[in-house]
């Protein structure tokens, strides 16, 4: 299986269900879109984020499999969000992105559509310092509470500070 | 009825323990929490309140380890995740590697790693049972669990020279051959594993002491463990009919003919039902595996990626220079970025990677089972008596290696 180029074509990708489910309900939301390795990749717009999801979730994507980030220091916006999204009928995972500066970060809070989110999110704004509002519990979860600094920061150094 | 309502509830500190509840500190030393699991138990008399899960306590910073190795440095770490299962922690990492190189293994590898896959699971889930059941009092059928588990790990040793942090997969295949006379040990121990399975089931099944422990017992409805994210036997013990092996097959899962096991139970008992059967479809899989293992290469033709075999890296110039490539400079990965989730023992082992063309892996993202599934507890064990935690615990079969990372 050699690879194939990606395509970052909205035009060509628009049968996808995800993207087709997104273009129909708020064509506003999407900033772009990759298809590559197999998996489609969605950036949203940080505004539309939870309405977006919440779109996606209540076709079939219910299920809300993993929450992440990824720190792009020291370019900017510096960081993304990653909500990986899998759907039971149809048996397709997606990726839901969205960008979020390294000044202020955050989010906004997907627990009020998956409950389970709570944890994830906390563990993201412990190693990344990414605030999740309307999180009703947004504390550290693997770290000492007066552990200083977000590790998974890429400015953090790995053997941390001595 | 419990609720996940709690989760979406402003918490705690300061309003737990009003006039009727007081809070017991359960861990991180407990027994019955299967690692360094710390609980806060809100209690009314002997019913729970509230549970409050604190983790953390075995986090060493793998995620962010793995950004500072070669690729092919991450192996050995991936086994120290989720200790019980290293061969499919090693499996969801060099999928995703594979994925994002475009890489194929050979059909021997393939089919090795299935087996040893499976042989994993069944090793996981002796673990499993053996210390859920001691938990709740049934001390025989851990001594029964370990006596088998102690030959799979013989066999790890045999493949990879470790008996539990294996670091046998690699990028493209395996590390090395399976030994003289694997295949017998494993053929002999496939014969008699099936009966030995119904051992287990005669102690517990029908035992009154076992149902009344375990019936009725921490139980989550369908809605709820979709949406608290659970995955695996948890899930499916209350009816969700979802595994990644048979619904989003990854690397060669669709070759294998299984059934599915799913519980509507919802309960303790439910999740023990399904890993008992799960048992026994895993040991039907390594049958298969063995009776399809095709002769032939173990790791892929891909002098940059695959290091070289010993004899051709003396008598041949070039596999010299690539063995010295891939141990010094690592081997590079296109740019780009792949989830690849596999069906755990625990549930749904994600590995996201990330790859900004170098060497070493930009990020690496574990969505490790257990860490979903710890949400569950406090629903399971809300109004039930406090001594059934420790059941609830154990049904959820949390390793906390996984947890913390």
């Amino acid at each position: 299986m050699a690879l194939q180029p990606a395509v970052t074509d909205l035009e060509m990708l628009k049968d996808r269900p995800a993207l087709a489910c997104l273009l129909s309900g708020m064509p506003g939301a999407i900033q772009s879109a990759k298809f590559d390795r197999d998996e489609l990749t969605i950036w949203v717009t940080q505004i539309h984020l939870l309405e977006a999801l919440n779109l996606l979730r209540t076709a079939t994507y219910a299920v809300l499999a993993d929450l992440t980030a990824v720190d792009w220091f020291p370019s900017e916006p510096r960081f993304e969000v990653v909500y990986s999204l899998l759907s039971h009928q149809l048996r397709d995972r997606i990726r839901v992105k969205v960008q979020v500066s390294g000044a202020d970060p955050y989010v906004e809070s997907v627990t009020g559509l998956w409950a389970g989110a709570s944890p994830f999110e906390r563990e993201v704004f412990d190693l990344f310092g990414i605030r999740f509002q309307g999180h009703p519990d947004l504390r550290r979860i693997l770290l000492p509470d007066e552990w200083e600094g977000h590790p998974l920061r890429k400015d953090y150094p790995v053997e941390g500070y001595r | 009825m419990p609720s996940i309502d709690q989760f979406r509830s402003v918490p705690v500190v300061e309003t737990i323990g009003g006039d009727r509840t007081m809070v017991l500190n359960m861990g991180p030393q407990h027994p019955s929490t299967h690692g360094v699991l710390r609980l806060l138990l809100e209690i009314d008399g002997e019913t729970i309140v509230r549970i409050r899960p604190d983790i953390g306590f075995l986090h060493t910073g793998i995620e962010k380890t793995c950004e500072a190795k070669f690729y092919q440095q991450v192996i050995p770490m991936t086994d120290r995740i989720d200790y019980l299962c290293p061969m499919t922690n090693n499996f969801a990492y060099v999928l995703a590697v594979e994925k994002l190189l475009g890489l194929e293994v050979p059909p021997r590898a393939l089919w090795i790693r299935l087996m040893l896959n499976e042989l994993t699971r069944i090793n996981s889930h002796l673990v499993w049972l053996g210390t859920h059941a001691m938990d709740i009092g049934a001390m025989t059928v851990f001594l029964y669990c370990f006596r088998e588990r102690e030959e799979i790990l013989k066999m790890f040793e045999m493949v990879a020279g470790q008996r539990m942090m294996t670091s046998y997969f690699r990028v493209g295949g395996v590390s090395m051959d399976l030994p003289l006379g694997f295949l017998d040990y494993i053929k002999n121990f496939a014969a008699y594993f099936p009966d030995r399975i119904e051992q287990y089931s005669d102690l517990l099944t029908n035992n009154p002491i076992w149902i009344g422990r375990t019936k009725g017992v921490a139980l989550i409805t369908r809605n709820d463990a979709l949406e608290l994210m659970l995955s695996g036997p948890t899930a499916r013990g209350s009816g969700v009919d979802w595994d990644l092996r048979r619904d989003m097959p990854y690397g060669g899962y669709e070759k294998l003919d299984f059934k599915v096991p799913v519980a509507t139970g919802g309960d303790v008992f439910a999740r023990y039902q399904v890993r008992m059967e799960e048992l026994r479809e895993s040991i039907s899989m390594v049958k298969q595996a063995i009776a399809n293992l095709p002769d032939g290469a173990y790791k892929a033709d891909a002098p940059k990626i695959v290091l070289p075999d010993r004899e051709k890296m003396k008598t041949q110039m070039e596999s010299l220079i690539h063995h010295f490539k891939i141990v010094t400079e690592g081997f590079t990965v296109p740019e780009g970025e792949v989830y690849q989730g596999v069906e755990s023992p625990r549930g749904e082992m994600g590995y996201y990677v990330v790859s900004d063309g170098t060497a070493k892996p930009y990020r690496v993202h574990m969505r490790s089972p257990s860490f979903a599934n710890l949400n569950a507890i406090g629903v399971m064990c809300e109004h039930n008596l406090l001594a059934d935690v420790v059941a609830a615990i154990g049904s959820i079969d949390i390793v906390l290696g996984d947890v913390d990372r």
